[in-house]
């Protein structure tokens, strides 16, 4: 196996970006990524997009995005694991590099959310459920996370507040990334007086149907100097399945698939929780975060909630956890969010994040997920 | 929902029908091919008793299409006393009495309509068990 190293990365501004298509907007991401790495060309490509069918009537995306990327003939796969289908993309993009089967590899994401109207954009997520046991019985997503949050809010005494400081912490976040759909503050109040949704979550507490794609450039790590800004290495990569209806899992306040993974990408790192400078984590809904913060070891279990209280988890606290906005604020459209942890990282550990800088990153993770937990990628990126 | 997947359905959705599987004795709802504890592949099949308790709770205030007339409803994973857990709605409680730890029974409900014209679609619904 070859070391791998991200040398280019690239995403738009994110949100309802009706002027453009599925197809442009994948296309504008990947030739931002393909400038930043200063490549003339890709070998393969692997593209995330969960549900190009159900939300555009578009299926054989792998073809169609590198015809229009200028890359006709390149072997090219669209990856589908639910909210996970970018994280998972990246992951086999390193993997045809590490092997040695390709030597310039571009991981995308893609979702194009807003072609369709807003319950069959609901009705189209929901597929990443299990139709047949949760769906059929009314179960949505923000549903299956609130069962998870008053389990946990059972179990551990965890807060509504602590709920909501999740999205107060990332809008504070995003309001610093250009790039972000939301780039407005809110506070406790607001969250917690938002439109309900799935009690005890509200509409603040979820992320946003969202437009936009994001895309890197993969290359054995020995070639990373060759190019513009040389590279960001991969050094952990874990991927985990489990369950995807929610109620056939042991525990219902933790996810095991992200916990998994981590071990995982934490053993190939030869790296322990406490020595990572920041995380990308997977917050569909505040609870997510929470939860999979206890999940991938950053946290003991039950002290997710606590932890974001005492800001462990802003920038400048000890573990800082979505400095891009996260899924709350940047947006979700939910195959580019895999990728879009990477971006963050990359230019994090190149110090190139402005206002939201954390000081000294030099190792960060990234955690995706699917579903309510049916799947998870995690990665770990550090410094060359 | 098509014809031919209601129809697959109806043993469980009508009659709670579970498996045991032979080697160990692990409960799977819906049946599976293949145990994933200890890899039998036989099993037998039996009712669930229709009784539990609830392992979390939410009210769905958004619904799904298909439910866009219902909201809002409460909805619960439902710990099962023969071992296994399932997600069912909850009806005939207030949202003020839901509690984790709730003794419910699953009676045999109307879940959905598919339309004036189309299929019907039933299974089963947790109630609050009263003294």
């Amino acid at each position: 196996m070859r070391d791998v190293a991200v040398i280019g990365v690239g995403m738009q501004k994110w949100g309802e970006l009706w002027e453009k298509s599925l197809r442009d907007i994948y296309v504008e991401a990947a030739l931002l990524a393909i400038d930043d790495a200063g490549v003339d060309h890709i070998d393969s490509m692997y593209v995330g997009c969960m549900s190009s069918g159900l939300f555009t009537y578009q299926e054989h995306i792998g073809s169609v995005l590198a015809d229009y990327l200028g890359q006709r003939f390149i072997p090219s796969t669209r990856v589908e694991s639910a909210c996970a289908a970018g994280g998972l993309a990246f992951r086999l993009a390193y993997i045809e590099v590490a092997s040695g089967v390709s030597d310039i590899v571009m991981a995308g994401g893609v979702e194009k959310m807003t072609d369709v109207s807003g319950s069959e954009a609901t009705n189209a997520l929901a597929t990443a459920a299990d139709v047949d046991w949760e769906g059929v019985h009314g179960a949505t997503f923000p549903g299956l996370y609130a069962m998870m949050a008053v389990a946990h809010m059972h179990r551990y005494k965890t807060t509504r507040e602590q709920l909501a400081m999740v999205a107060v912490k990332n809008h504070r976040n995003g309001a610093k990334n250009p790039r972000a759909q939301f780039r407005m503050e809110i506070d406790v109040e607001a969250v917690i007086n938002s439109v309900k949704v799935a009690d005890p979550l509200n509409i603040l507490d979820c992320s946003p149907i969202t437009d936009g794609a994001a895309a890197a450039v993969l290359v054995p790590a020995e070639m990373a100097g060759k190019f513009n800004k040389g590279g960001v290495k991969v050094i952990g990569s874990g991927h985990a399945t489990d369950t995807i209806a929610l109620h056939a899992r042991e525990d219902l306040t933790t996810i095991r698939a992200a916990t998994e993974a981590a071990k995982r990408a934490y053993e190939m790192a030869g790296l322990k929780p406490e020595q990572i400078d920041l995380a990308e984590v997977h917050d569909c809904f505040t609870i997510a975060e929470i939860v999979v913060n206890e999940s991938i070891g950053f946290f003991e279990p039950g002290q997710g909630g606590p932890a974001v209280e005492a800001g462990a988890t802003d920038i400048g606290g000890s573990i800082p956890v979505n400095c891009s906005g996260g899924l709350k604020s940047k947006g979700h459209p939910v195959g580019a969010t895999g990728v879009a942890q990477i971006v963050e990282l990359v230019e994090q550990i190149r110090g190139e994040s402005g206002p939201r800088q954390v000081e000294n990153a030099r190792v960060g993770l990234a955690q995706n997920m699917g579903g309510s937990g049916g799947s998870s990628v995690v990665h770990i990126l550090e410094g060359m | 929902m098509p014809p031919s997947s209601a129809w697959r359905h109806y043993p469980q959705r009508y009659r709670l029908e579970a498996a045991r599987c032979t080697g160990c004795g692990k409960v799977f709802f819906p049946p599976r091919l293949v145990c994933d504890k200890c890899g039998s592949r036989k099993s037998e099949v039996f009712r669930l008793k229709p009784f539990g308790t609830l392992a979390t709770y939410t009210v769905i205030r958004t619904p799904s299409e298909r439910f866009s007339l219902e909201a809002p409803f409460a909805l619960g994973i439902v710990n099962m006393e023969d071992g296994v857990r399932l997600t069912a709605q909850i009806a005939d409680a207030s949202f003020d009495e839901l509690e984790v730890g709730m003794p419910v029974k699953l009676e045999f409900r109307r879940l959905y309509s598919e339309g004036d014209a189309g299929t019907i679609h039933y299974g089963h619904k947790a109630v609050p068990v009263r003294d």
